[in-house]
């Protein structure tokens, strides 16, 4: 028969400081592993949520990213407009976007310092093919002007990045009018700009990447393997969505010493939940014993005081979790080694972060609580009535 | 018995809790040194003397454009300046892209690469043999060891910026002053081998007369190329790394907050064990009194007992602290950056002050209640 619950929740509200400062000091454990987790799980949305099933993303062959120097050649473009599946536009004309990529120092607005940010150069058309993305403010960049749009992200981020602020990339200031919302995408990193604009800045005999837009998902991977195939391109094709899926080892820092600092919390909270419960044992030896006459076996005294122990980390869990609340949905960036510029994303408590939390409370709560209960159910009884 | 070891002998009469305690605080401790390590590496430090001799020259814009090569005799003109060499990073992968196998590759000149990094030893034979050999490259000698390289290995580094795969053939192995995960190779190499970039490199290493003429040094510099289309941003090699470790985030925010939550924690520990400690000693406290030891005797032997274990637990966490820094800085994928991470003394003196100061607040308040006890009550407490 099990003890009941009740004896341990009473026995928890009874030995109240130890209670408080046990729970507190698993819950401070619980917050930073909630913190490390939300990051990563921010900064996978923004990778993995990024692209779109649709479109193919176009690269010289051996390039791993679309930075990388020498791309695709502009006399490729019409091949690629004529290749079976693109979709087209009103007009009829394949749609098949050339973009380049530059990376600029900005200014962050909060005094911190400059950091590389992504301008990706553009036509209307590759606007057209990232449906996600949507203009919140301002309007669009006219085709041959000096004129740029900047993510919500980086509107927030950064100074001089308003709506009639200019900014200086490659030979003059472009102005930024308007800004756009991706919804959390990677593209929330970025600067959009007028490509022919920027060709005539820096005399750019090619692209460095280019965007196809295929009919339907079929047709988009079938597309991917024509452009990886035909000898006239010497290119490479991918699905958009796996090139960004790639770029979550940005977050390969922060999981690394975040994992061994949450590791290394946990193992002192572990042995602080064992002294408390080691001293709830001791100064219940009699009540124990009483239990054990009573008639409980001693396996039901050793999972009552598992449970206690796992009740006594839950309780932690609880304040963890509410003491990281205010910072779910904050905007952060770190450094995307494809790109070496920023990428911005915000700490995410999805529903999968809060139960790994709950969990990992629970792990340390049974590491804490097994060594003390199963001394409180292995003493004698006569031994411990004698006390 | 003295006083002395009266309280050495209380701090650990109960065994078992006195250990977990230690391991606790030594736990909570260890990240503490670990976080306070890296942020004096990262932020105090100012580098070895050679390091601070040293600037970086890349262009305004980022490190992805690219500056003439014609630049460095420019530079070299420059009064204050004594050596300068021009760096390409090559960014290729070795093998494949796991994070382990990854290291900085740069083009450079063999001639001049030794001149400016002044701190990085080469046997001149090796230095010799690398310098005719226009498919050549020098190790860091840790990198090397990593990768059991021998002279005369054939190392292939297959592009992915450039359209290029190197065939290198190891040279020399040096040795820096901390390890620096980096291959150079011969500029020529990537300058010939791929036509887009030639005559460009990434930025220029250069080396000043003094540590002091570097300001002087990096302003004049810039002076001399922002009416160009490619002005330049000089800076000490110092500033120039800590953009990198700025890139990755507000890291002093994040250190900070965790040596707060683990100071916290610590406190709670310590707290927890000295409340349940001094209330197991009801009658002992009482006992004292009627011996004549008055309360600030009674406080002073409790919190000396907290301070005890709690530096005791700070040691221990300092002297693990060197194995997980030493772990860290041979991590595959950041090992780069912690490359200059090293436990120093004051880190772990700061250690066992911090452990001895959480030792004497979290005590304070259950070892004052003690000694304010009724001696008639205490004596008659059943514990």
């Amino acid at each position: 028969m099990a003890v009941p619950i009740q004896y341990n929740i009473r026995n928890l509200t009874l030995r109240k400081s130890a209670t408080v400062m046990t729970s507190l000091g698993i819950a401070l454990t619980v917050t930073t592993a909630i913190f490390i987790m939300a990051l990563l799980a921010g900064l996978n949305a923004a990778f993995k949520g990024s692209g779109d099933p649709l479109n193919v993303l176009v690269l010289r062959k051996g390039a791993t990213a679309e930075l990388s120097a020498g791309g695709v050649d502009r006399d490729s473009l019409p091949i690629m407009k004529e290749l079976p599946g693109v979709a087209r536009d009103a007009q009829g004309q394949g749609l098949v976007s050339g973009e380049d990529l530059l990376v600029v120092v900005l200014p962050r607005n909060d005094g911190t310092g400059e950091t590389n940010v992504t301008v990706r150069f553009l036509t209307p058309t590759g606007i057209a093919m990232r449906p996600e993305v949507k203009l919140v403010a301002g309007r669009w960049f006219t085709p041959g002007q000096r004129e740029i749009v900047v993510s919500k992200s980086i509107h927030s981020r950064f100074a001089q990045a308003n709506i009639g602020d200019s900014m200086w990339i490659g030979k003059g200031p472009w102005n930024v009018v308007g800004i756009f919302d991706t919804g959390g995408s990677a593209h929330d990193s970025e600067i959009w700009g007028d490509i022919n604009q920027l060709s005539s800045d820096f005399d750019r005999p090619t692209y460095n990447s280019a965007l196809i837009r295929a009919t339907d998902p079929v047709s988009a991977d079938a597309l991917k393997n024509r452009v990886s195939d035909d000898q006239r391109l010497k290119l490479n094709g991918m699905l958009e969505t796996e090139y960004w899926a790639k770029q979550t080892s940005s977050g390969s820092p922060i999981k690394f010493v975040g994992t061994l600092v949450a590791i290394i919390m946990a193992i002192g909270s572990c042995f602080a939940a064992m002294n408390t419960m080691y001293a709830a044992v001791a100064y219940r030896s009699r009540e124990i014993a009483t239990l054990r006459v009573i008639g409980f076996s001693r396996s039901s005294i050793l999972t009552s005081f598992v449970f206690e122990s796992v009740l006594l980390s839950l309780l932690g869990a609880a304040v963890g979790i509410v003491l990281m609340l205010p910072f779910n949905g904050m905007t952060t960036g770190t450094n995307n080694p494809v790109t070496f510029s920023e990428a911005v994303f915000s700490l995410r408590m999805t529903p999968e972060v809060v139960i790994s939390a709950v969990v990992f409370a629970i792990v340390m709560g049974l590491f804490g609580g097994i060594a003390p209960a199963w001394h409180a159910a292995r003493r004698e009884i006569l031994v411990a009535l004698r006390d | 018995m003295t006083l002395v070891s009266f309280v050495r002998k209380n701090a650990f009469r109960n065994k078992r809790r006195s250990i977990l305690t230690l391991l606790s605080i030594g736990f909570s401790l260890l990240l503490l040194t670990v976080m306070m390590t890296i942020w004096r590496a990262f932020f105090l430090s100012d580098g070895s003397a050679e390091s601070a001799q040293r600037l970086i020259v890349r262009h305004k814009v980022s490190l992805a454009q690219f500056l003439p090569i014609s630049d460095r005799e420019r530079i070299r003109s420059i009064p204050g300046v004594k050596q300068v060499v021009n760096e390409s990073w090559f960014g290729g992968q070795y093998k494949d892209d796991k994070p382990e196998n990854f290291f900085a590759q740069f083009g450079t000149d063999p001639q001049e690469l030794f001149l400016v990094m002044t701190d990085f030893h080469i046997p001149p034979d090796q230095l010799e043999a690398w310098q005719k050999d226009r498919a050549g490259c020098v190790a860091d000698a840790e990198l090397a060891a990593k990768h059991g390289w021998k002279i005369g290995d054939r190392i292939p580094i297959k592009g992915t910026i450039f359209p290029l795969n190197l065939e290198l053939t190891l040279r020399g192995i040096y040795t820096a002053p901390q390890a620096t995960e980096t291959l150079y190779f011969n500029n020529t190499y990537l300058d010939e081998g791929y036509a887009r970039i030639k005559g460009l490199v990434g930025f220029f290493g250069v080396l000043a007369d003094s540590p002091t003429a570097v300001p002087q040094v990096a302003k004049d510099i810039d002076a001399a190329f922002r009416n160009t289309d490619r002005p330049t941003k000089s800076e000490s090699e110092k500033a120039f790394n800590l953009d990198w470790i700025a890139m990755l985030g507000n890291v002093k925010a994040f250190i900070l907050s965790i040596c707060a939550a683990v100071v916290f924690a610590t406190l709670l520990v310590s707290a927890n064990t000295m409340a349940m400690s001094i209330r197991e000693r009801t009658r002992e406290v009482a006992l004292l009194k009627t011996l004549g030891f008055t309360r600030g005797a009674v406080l002073g032997l409790f919190m000396s007992e907290a301070v005890t274990l709690a530096s005791v637990g700070g040691l221990l966490g300092a002297v693990g602290a060197s194995g997980i820094i030493f772990l860290m800085s041979h991590a595959p994928g950041i090992g780069l950056m912690m490359g200059g991470v090293k436990p120093n003394v004051a880190t772990v003196v700061v250690a066992i002050l911090v452990g001895a100061t959480v030792g004497a607040l979290s005590s304070f308040v259950p070892a004052y209640n003690a000694s304010r006890g009724n001696i008639v009550d205490g004596l008659r407490h059943i514990g």
